[in-house]
């Protein structure tokens, strides 16, 4: 058996960083803060997307909410294909619902 | 002028800071006012929760303030309220001066439009017979309230 080819696949990184939670987010994780386990490949850079994917895996009581959350990353809105860096500030917004018409 | 303040808001303070930062040009200020409703969607409510992602709102509120003076030149304050508001109190203001009337209404209907879509600021209303997050993708059947079962029993 050759195994230089299972040589060659890239280790994976793992990361930890705190998520941010906000309004219904927030109490349905009964928590303002939620820590998310990343594991990437170490030479691709982790995506939103793919941040919302494991942490949907990892909180179900907040999965059905990531199909309408936005994501902002350092007090930016983000969009999916946005790659986050460790350290960066992730939050989970829920649709807004400020001022008052 | 931009912040996300718990205390009480001030027509003044806001229509003050925007006449200052024209020297004198102003001659007029449209001030816009976000007051709590006692009712929403046939429920009587009771008071609001407003909370906010402070710093992003802030640089939000900040964003919109600088698009009012890209698109007009004239000064824009914005101050959003958070924590309990009472019916009838002030969640936001927001103040624009100008030489003339007609753009001043016109941007400062833009302001307040934008602060509806983009500041990460959430409300929820806490009626008498339950309390929801407004436009909450996952509201569900009213949650009760503890007040409602003090009255009921």
């Amino acid at each position: 058996m050759n195994h230089s080819n299972a040589s060659q696949v890239e280790p994976l990184k793992q990361i930890e960083m705190p998520v941010l939670l906000f309004a219904s987010l927030k109490d349905a994780a009964g928590s303002d803060q939620i820590m998310v386990r990343l594991s990437y490949p170490s030479a691709t850079p982790m995506t939103v997307q793919d941040f919302l994917a494991q942490c949907g895996q990892q909180y179900p009581a907040i999965a059905a909410w990531l199909p309408h959350v936005r994501v902002a990353v350092n007090c930016t809105y983000a969009d999916a294909q946005q790659t986050l860096t460790p350290g960066d500030e992730i939050a989970l917004l829920p649709p807004v619902s400020g001022g008052t018409l | 002028m931009i912040a996300v303040v718990e205390h009480e808001l001030s027509v003044n303070d806001v229509v003050q800071w925007v006449e200052t930062e024209t020297n004198g040009g102003a001659g007029a200020v449209v001030t816009f006012l976000g007051i709590v409703r006692n009712n929403s969607q046939g429920h009587k409510i009771q008071y609001l929760e407003y909370s906010a992602y402070k710093p992003m709102a802030e640089r939000e509120m900040q964003r919109i303030a600088d698009e009012v003076r890209e698109r007009w030149n004239f000064p824009c304050t914005i101050v959003h309220r958070v924590g309990r508001l009472e019916i009838g109190e002030a969640s936001v203001v927001i103040a624009v001066a100008s030489p003339h009337r007609g753009a001043a209404f016109e941007a400062c209907h833009y302001a307040i439009d934008r602060v509806k879509q983009t500041v990460p600021v959430w409300k929820k209303e806490v009626a008498v017979d339950g309390f929801w997050w407004v436009d909450d993708p996952m509201a569900g059947p009213l949650q009760e309230s503890s007040q409602q079962l003090d009255v009921a029993l």
